[in-house]
């Protein structure tokens, strides 16, 4: 098969054509791996687990954002041709790589990280499984931060500052954390310009995710939250 | 199109955001002939007989598609967003909704 593959840095690049024998089991990240040790080893790309763990490994293949390491080459060629290029909506370092650093830089800047409300003298309180808010937080917790989301949103697109589907849903799971002790100062950050209530709802997040994660959803219970939050506390 | 935007809700997405932008390229227009009635009845009478005319009543028929769509896109997003309810209940609704309204502007036309 036909395999075009852009290679270039962050100045610009093109697309170069390899042929790959094809094989019936073949994944994106094969035919990827396959280039790189037999015909050009300066071939740049990322992965680790291969399993679908790890998200390091997400490229744009014939235009759509896809976990290379489990999407079949099956699932995808079209008329014996492939392409493939690195996420869209972040940097390039050098040909597949994509640089993640603006994706995780909003994570952080999202409040993504536990913080603690008590201290190890407390008891521990019980939160059983089935509370609604330990559903919702249960529902984005899977999340494998490939960006393969942010790479499919085009309200990132247009507004490189939007913190984007991954970050906001990780917000939405920990607003609904009884055990975080920052909540008021998530809601906080998500209502300000550059958070949820720049999604669109258009799904393209929600479709995409390889993990079968609805950020969508996660954003609106976010916008939900928001807006209750500043009845609540008279505007 | 790209690929990735091949489904359902961004088609949804598109539409709504189109059917806005040409309701508010009407809008100021919609305003200034009312307008008329103020500032040059003489005019405004033009523009009403101009308006009788059939190309003009097929755009009116453009008008009120474009309406409807985005009244119901933006209902739509409303339940989307503010109704936690489970998908499949939504879409329920939605098409129970759309249903009562085919049948009680097919009897308000009837009736006009
Ligand atoms: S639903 Fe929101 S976050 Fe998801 S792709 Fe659309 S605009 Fe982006
Ligand atoms: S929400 Fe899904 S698509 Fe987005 S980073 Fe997490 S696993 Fe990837
Ligand atoms: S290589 Fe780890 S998810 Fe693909």
């Amino acid at each position: 098969m036909e395999v075009a593959v852009w290679r270039g840095d962050e100045t610009g690049g093109r697309y170069e054509t390899f042929d790959v024998p094809a094989q019936d089991n073949q994944t994106i990240l094969d035919v990827v791996t396959w280039i790189q040790q037999n015909s050009d080893a300066t071939l740049t790309y990322r992965f680790a687990c291969r399993v679908g763990m790890c998200g390091s490994c997400a490229m744009m293949v014939n235009g759509t954002p896809r976990w290379t390491c489990r999407t079949h080459v099956r699932k995808v060629l079209k008329g014996n041709r492939l392409q493939v290029a690195p996420l869209q909506n972040l940097p390039v370092i050098k040909d597949l790589a994509a640089d993640m650093d603006p994706f995780f830089d909003k994570w952080v800047r999202v409040g993504g990280r536990h913080e603690p409300g008590k201290t190890r003298h407390d008891q521990i309180e019980a939160i059983p499984p089935d509370t609604p808010d330990r559903e919702n937080a249960d529902a984005g917790i899977e999340c494998i931060n490939c960006s393969v989301c942010y790479a499919a949103c085009d309200t990132v697109r247009g507004n490189p500052d939007y913190l984007g589907p991954a970050a906001l849903q990780r917000a939405w799971t920990i607003v609904n954390d009884e055990k975080h002790a920052g909540r008021q100062q998530i809601l906080n950050t998500v209502a300000a310009s550059d958070g949820c209530f720049n999604c669109h709802s258009m799904g393209n997040c929600t479709v995409h995710c390889p993990n079968g994660l609805d950020p969508m959803n996660a954003i609106a219970g976010l916008k939900r939250a928001v807006t209750k939050n500043r009845f609540k506390r008279g505007g | 199109m790209q690929s990735y935007r091949n489904h359902p809700l961004w088609l949804a997405f598109l539409l709504h955001r189109l059917s806005g932008l040409g309701l508010a390229l009407f809008l100021p227009a919609h305003f200034y002939v009312l307008g008329l009635a103020l500032t040059d009845p003489g005019r405004l009478d033009g523009v009403l007989h101009w308006a009788d005319s059939p190309v003009v009543k097929f755009a009116e028929f453009g008008l009120v598609f474009l309406l409807a769509v985005h009244m119901f896109g933006g209902l739509r997003l409303l339940a989307l967003e503010f109704l936690p309810w489970p998908g499949p209940q939504k879409s329920l609704a939605a098409g129970a909704l759309a249903g009562a309204f085919l049948i009680s502007g097919a009897f308000l036309l009837k009736a006009i």
